[in-house]
């Protein structure tokens, strides 16, 4: 496991990692909330426990690096800086939604934010993620991607396929697995033929073999930032696995019920947030800055919710609009 | 003007578009100092180097993911899936993610790649060398589809195809490889989703694509020797599908035939049946006849496979029967 000390960020950028925390929580126990009551419709899954991994990263990336997303993407998109509103009303298939309702949860995209889009196929993202590293290389721009995936979507061809392409094209990329020991309902150690799914393959590929605390929004900053520099140096692509846990269920109302309680306990006194408050008091922050980043944030969502709830329905003018670059669907004269 | 093959005529495509414009990159598997399984990639790896024109493991999902992460952050990859059978191992790349991600990101994206492939039979390479996957690719909304059927098209096309800012699917047919025609110097554009006349006569109209013109083309010939003058139409394109160059060839004969390679069942002169139904019932004469493979995975050898794909014989014998002659 890869330790670091908490010297490389000052406090007030700790702050703010206490506050992107705080914010993808509240965001989402909100969106939660709303799907139970019917606004949010569909299907959504939560990153409810493995917040430290969104906001850890995208501390550590450029403005203008590249975020590559699951379906479990919400805290990824939030973390790159994309405000609560469009994302909540896309949630809620509102024309104020970021891509105006047509993608919905598990397709969040905000090219003006870095966020190149959230994936609902297993792996296929992986394989795209090369692509944008691979431009980036080729037009000379030092950007890098950085593409999220599961435990459960180290199985899958997409995965070894673009592994072994980033590996040989040298290719700025970052792959992070955020193993929360599950895939969907079925415990990962079980169908996985290494115990960990990620790290265990780095070899493979010719990379080293890292894991870290993904918890710990410190030790992932530290491992972003040293994956992402040495992308952007031209060393090629890292692999990290990141061990976190998911306090609810894979999607939409499932109690995830086919996990132990001493598990779910453990994992939940290790939850990221009250670690994180807890050492940032050790480190001279005040309760009352941290309540009142709380509050704030707490404001944020409310007046997202009544945003998101505010914003029209779409209407059939959306239908047929951007099947093309030209704007429009038309497949004939 | 020069004597070009179909082969060379993509290479020269691709080489005129990648001197224009140095966002063109080409990747594929042995695609570079190799020059393609094919050969349509001849030249260019000398002529671009090994940056531009860049050589891949076996990795199709890989090839086309790297593609469409690259096209949607401003560069215009050609790459190549060496046989078009090879798609159903990253038709997820392509279905799923190419095609849907403009719609689905409220067009916050544009993907201006093409994706070329070796396609349809004639090779005598068994059932998983040899499909004609065109409708594959013609029922995904989000996808361009162009299948050309001569090297000036080929040129022409392949231009278009790399300037249009939406993906297309480039289907080469492996048959036509070593086919030749003269084709002038210069810069050649095209533009897709326009049929093209090729053959006119009163009495009915043969469309069809691809590997499928020159014989009914050849069809045509003998057919108007026996007095039934056909007009010939090459789709070209079948999204965007020009559908005002048909409706108006089927109106002035009375009578459409279809002349598609893919196996019976959604081919495309299926779709133009239906539109032509639809559009133009009161002009036809007679019923719309479609000549197709059987809907059968293909035979690999010589004999069997020359009587699934349509032949000259069997074009002029439907349409001559058809035509009541
Ligand atoms: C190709 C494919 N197969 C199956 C699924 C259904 N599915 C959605 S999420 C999921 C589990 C993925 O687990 P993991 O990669 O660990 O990610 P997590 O959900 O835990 O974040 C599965 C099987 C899918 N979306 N795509
Ligand atoms: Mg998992």
């Amino acid at each position: 496991m890869t330790t670091t000390t908490s010297t490389a960020l000052d406090l007030d950028a700790k702050l703010e990692l206490y506050r992107v925390q705080v914010a993808l929580r509240q965001f989402e126990k909100r969106a939660y909330d709303l799907f139970l009551e019917n606004y949010v419709k569909g299907t959504s899954h939560l990153s409810l426990g493995q917040e430290a991994i969104a906001a850890g990263f995208a501390a550590a990336m450029r403005s203008d690096d590249y975020t590559f997303a699951t379906y479990r993407g919400h805290a990824h998109t939030l973390a790159r800086g994309v405000p609560m509103t469009p994302v909540l009303a896309e949630l809620m298939g509102r024309t104020n939604g970021l891509m105006a309702g047509k993608g919905g949860s598990m397709h969040l995209t905000s090219v003006e934010h870095g966020v190149m889009g959230s994936y609902a196929i297993i792996g296929a993202h992986l394989p795209i993620a090369c692509g944008a590293a691979w431009s980036a290389q080729y037009r000379g721009t030092d950007q890098v991607a950085v593409c999220f995936f599961g435990d459960g979507s180290t199985n899958i061809g997409a995965f070894h396929e673009a592994l072994n392409f980033a590996a040989i094209w040298k290719l700025p990329v970052v792959f992070v697995c955020e193993n929360n020991l599950w895939m969907e309902y079925t415990r990962t150690t079980e169908i996985t033929a290494v115990p960990n799914p990620a790290a265990d393959r780095a070899s493979a590929y010719g990379l080293e073999s890292i894991i870290v605390d993904g918890n710990d929004v410190d030790a992932v900053y530290a491992v972003a930032s040293a994956a992402i520099e040495r992308a952007r140096a031209g060393e090629g692509p890292s692999l990290i696995e990141a061990l976190t846990y998911r306090h609810g269920g894979h999607s939409r109302a499932d109690p995830g019920k086919y996990r132990p309680d001493e598990e779910v306990a453990q994992w939940l006194a290790k939850d990221p947030i009250p670690m994180y408050h807890a050492r940032l008091l050790a480190e001279g922050a005040s309760e009352e800055l941290l309540v009142q980043i709380e509050l704030e944030v707490a404001a944020e969502v409310d007046r997202a919710t009544e945003e998101a709830k505010a914003g029209p329905t779409p209407g059939a003018d959306l239908l047929m609009k951007d099947v093309w670059a030209d704007g429009g669907s038309a497949w004939r004269n | 003007m020069a004597q070009l093959t179909f082969r060379e005529a993509i290479s020269r495509g691709i080489a005129q578009e990648m001197r224009r414009d140095d966002t063109v990159l080409a990747i594929g598997e042995d695609i570079g100092a190799a020059g393609g399984v094919f050969k349509g990639t001849v030249g260019l790896f000398e002529e671009f180097g090994p940056v531009r024109v860049r050589d891949t493991p076996i990795s199709e999902q890989a090839i086309l993911g790297a593609a469409m992460g690259a096209a949607m952050t401003g560069l215009k990859p050609i790459a190549e899936i060496m046989f078009s059978d090879f798609f159903a191992v990253c038709w997820d790349i392509v279905v799923n993610e190419i095609a849907k991600s403009r719609y689905m990101t409220n067009g916050q994206m544009t993907f201006p790649l093409v994706i070329r492939s070796g396609n349809g039979g004639g090779l005598r390479f068994g059932a998983q060398h040899s499909q004609s996957v065109e409708n594959w690719a013609m029922m995904v909304p989000g996808l361009k589809v162009v299948v050309p059927s001569n090297a000036l098209d080929v040129i022409g096309l392949m231009a278009a195809a790399v300037r249009d800012p939406d993906p297309v699917i480039f289907l080469e047919a492996k048959s036509l490889y070593a086919s030749k025609m003269e084709v002038p110097d210069g810069d050649i554009v095209d533009t897709l989703g326009s049929a093209k006349v090729l053959r006119q006569g009163g009495d009915a109209t043969l469309v069809a694509l691809g590997a499928m013109v020159p014989k009914t083309l050849k069809a045509a010939e003998e057919l108007a020797a026996a007095g039934i003058d056909c007009t010939v139409v090459d789709v070209r394109s079948l999204v965007p599908l020009d559908t005002t160059t048909i409706l108006r060839e089927v109106a002035a004969t009375g009578r459409l035939f279809t002349v598609e390679e893919n196996p019976r069942l959604c081919g495309w002169g299926g779709e133009l049946s239906s539109i032509v139904s639809e559009e133009a019932f009161y002009d036809l004469d007679g019923p719309i006849v479609r000549i197709t493979t059987p809907h059968i995975p293909l035979p690999a050898a010589d004999a069997l496979e020359d009587m699934a794909i349509p032949s000259v014989e069997r074009i002029v014998a439907t349409v001559t029967t058809s035509m009541g002659a």
